[in-house]
């Protein structure tokens, strides 16, 4: 509702920015929208066999309205890129948006007068995922990603222009890494 | 026996009500205060734990990342979607857009009130029993407040100024008070047995046996019509997604769909603890443990566990027919309603008060009783022959083939075979032409 951009600046701050950012990494409700190929393994994801619940993400909603993660599972043609960006305005802040496969991120390998060559001349995107069209897992690993990025986001100008000055910046662990089993791969 | 002993015994005779009646106002707010909380975390752990199950019986782990199997998963929910951004569409109706889910929100919270938990305890060195309030009427205030939630979807509806929650307004609307009229009749049966509409009374008089033995019918059709009342799957065309979007609540973003998010659920503990009331026995022990030290286990705080299991079990039961069934067409649905359920209930009610009159009569022997039973159901399976059977169409609807303006094959067209002559000679042009030279006839007649 903006009210927690509104606190003061203090000790506090970092201790509700986490568990803020904790809830929101914990409960990010994506909205029921595929486009093309890849939105079959966006479906398979949710399936039970990858089980995206498991992130407590299995809520797909329906109306854009209680939705905080759009996966642009697919090539946007230029006719969908109204409706996605439509989509997009109709989601409540804080959103973000993952661009899925390579044709929304980049157009792929449709580089024709039908496809917009990159979902991010529509939306902002905040995390690029590529393949064609990428396996669940990856399509998990960029989701894991993505909530490493949120737990680092700051609260409010005031912590933003902190944090830049420190220069921190989320380092992006592959989750193959940061989620391996203790004492693997050694 | 002392006298002490004989004072004891006529005060445990004393019912709820009376024992509620001289409640301090603070052992009350302590009751509500308690109360409140117990719902809104018997919430939060109902929402994770239809979560987790679902997963379970889709083959799949559910949310376990938020905290000890996922538990705080729910809190993540309320937390995020508290903080979120409120949207209120431009069209919308402002306050009666804002005071939808607050309607929506409180009715069932009131509706617990009533609820008999248990019976007499000591708290705080004070004698009362384990409900916050005793109604004469507190059966019909629990249906009041189910009544009052269809306003809030209504108006959330209306008030968005958009198409699709108006028509899932509408659907919820025409459902929850067709499923009231059935809901309604089934506590009908429980009502002419206990003698009285207070939910306490109902509960204590379950103590010769559950109404769910004595009512079967009453029971199973009060369980059909809770799932419909609080609009949940199998019967959950309000906010069918692949039909409506949202439903009623698409436009709702922020603390206002968290609300109507608690009400969904707040309402499946009420009709689950309402069930439990009316046929379960309310907090009294279920039967091989009811044995144990003369109903022991019924006294004290032990009912606030049997009732919480009970609910529980049939909690259980709404999250099991989600994950079971798919959902129902709309108009099969209504069909269902008012065509099985209502005409059903009625002819059971007047079946349960002849039954109850006949066996209250006096004068009349049991043989005889079993002759006019026996004189009723023949009458009734005679009368069911005379029903005229359901008229089976004759014809398929076909579509016009003359008439329409536009050029349609015959629906059952079959292409002829052509006549012998030219199957012949068509078989002979087909033919390679050394074949034919060689052995006309027979080839050709092989080839046809």
């Amino acid at each position: 509702m903006g009210l927690e951009e509104k606190l003061p600046n203090g000790i506090l701050l970092t201790t509700v920015e986490k568990l803020v950012n904790w809830s929101r990494k914990t409960s990010m409700w994506p909205a029921t929208f595929g486009l093309a190929c890849c939105a079959i393994e966006m479906m398979t994801t949710g399936g039970s066999r990858y089980d995206i619940a498991r992130f407590g993400m299995e809520r797909f909603s329906a109306t854009p309205r209680q939705a905080d993660l759009m996966i642009v599972a697919g090539r946007v043609s230029n006719k969908m890129a109204p409706v996605l960006r439509q989509i997009y305005d109709q989601m409540p802040e804080p959103r973000w948006v993952l661009s899925m496969g390579v044709c929304a991120s980049s157009g792929g390998m449709f580089n024709n007068y039908a496809i917009v060559q990159g979902v991010d001349h529509v939306v902002p995107v905040d995390i690029y995922l590529p393949g064609c069209p990428p396996r669940p897992e990856m399509l998990l690993d960029a989701i894991l990603k993505l909530h490493a990025k949120v737990m680092d986001e700051p609260l409010g100008p005031a912590r933003a222009a902190l944090k830049a000055e420190r220069g921190e910046r989320t380092e992006l662990i592959p989750s193959s890494v940061r989620y391996a089993p203790r004492g693997a791969g050694k | 026996m002392t006298t002490t002993a004989v004072l004891a015994q006529a005060q445990q005779r004393l019912s709820n009500a009376e024992l509620l009646a001289d409640d301090p106002l603070w052992l009350t707010l302590i009751k509500v205060v308690v109360l409140f909380i117990v719902v809104m975390l018997t919430l939060a752990l109902l929402v994770w734990a239809e979560r987790r199950v679902l997963g379970r019986l889709q083959n799949r782990p559910g949310p376990n990342r938020a905290g000890p199997f996922g538990m705080l998963q729910s809190i993540a929910d309320a937390l995020k979607l508290s903080l979120k951004e409120d949207i209120r569409p431009a069209r919308a109706d402002k306050w009666v857009y804002i005071m939808a889910p607050i309607i929506g929100g409180i009715p069932p919270f009131l509706a617990m009130a009533v609820m008999p938990f248990g019976g007499e305890v000591t708290m705080f060195g004070v004698q009362t029993a384990l409900q916050v309030v005793d109604l004469p009427v507190g059966v019909l205030v629990v249906l009041a407040c189910s009544s009052v939630g269809v306003y809030s979807i209504v108006l959330a509806g209306w008030s968005s100024g958009s198409p699709y929650p108006l028509l899932g307004a509408l659907r919820s609307a025409a459902q929850v008070i067709s499923y009231e009229i059935a809901m309604g009749l089934s506590i009908v049966g429980v009502v002419l047995f206990a003698g009285s509409l207070s939910t306490a009374d109902i509960a204590a008089a379950q103590s010769g046996g559950w109404f769910a033995w004595i009512l079967p019918i009453s029971f199973v059709i009060y369980l059909i019509s809770m799932v419909g009342e609080t609009n949940r799957a199998p019967f959950d065309l309000p906010e069918a997604e692949s039909e409506l979007v949202g439903g009623f609540h698409t436009e709702y973003t922020s603390l206002k769909f968290l609300m109507f998010f608690l009400a969904e659920y707040a309402n499946m503990v009420v009709v689950s603890a309402f069930a439990t009331t009316l046929f379960l026995g309310g907090g009294a022990v279920p039967w091989p443990l009811s044995a144990i030290a003369d109903n022991a286990l019924s006294s004290g705080y032990w009912p606030l566990l049997w009732f919480g299991l009970k609910t529980a079990l049939l909690i259980f039961g709404f999250i099991w027919a989600r994950a079971a069934l798919p959902r129902l067409r709309y108009d099969q649905f209504m069909k269902f309603g008012w065509k099985v359920l209502v005409p059903l209930n009625l002819v059971w009610i007047v079946a349960v008060t002849a039954l109850r009159v006949l066996r209250n009569a006096e004068g009349v022997t049991s043989g005889q009783r079993i002759v006019i039973i026996g004189v009723a159901v023949a009458v009734l399976v005679l009368g069911s022959l005379l029903l005229p059977g359901r008229q089976v169409a004759d014809e398929e609807p076909q579509v016009p083939l003359a008439g329409s303006g536009y050029p349609l094959p015959p629906l059952d067209l079959t292409v002829p075979t052509p006549p012998r002559q030219r199957r012949t000679v068509r078989a002979r042009a087909e033919q390679p032409r050394e074949a034919v030279t060689a052995s006309g006839k027979e080839a050709g007649d092989g080839n046809a």
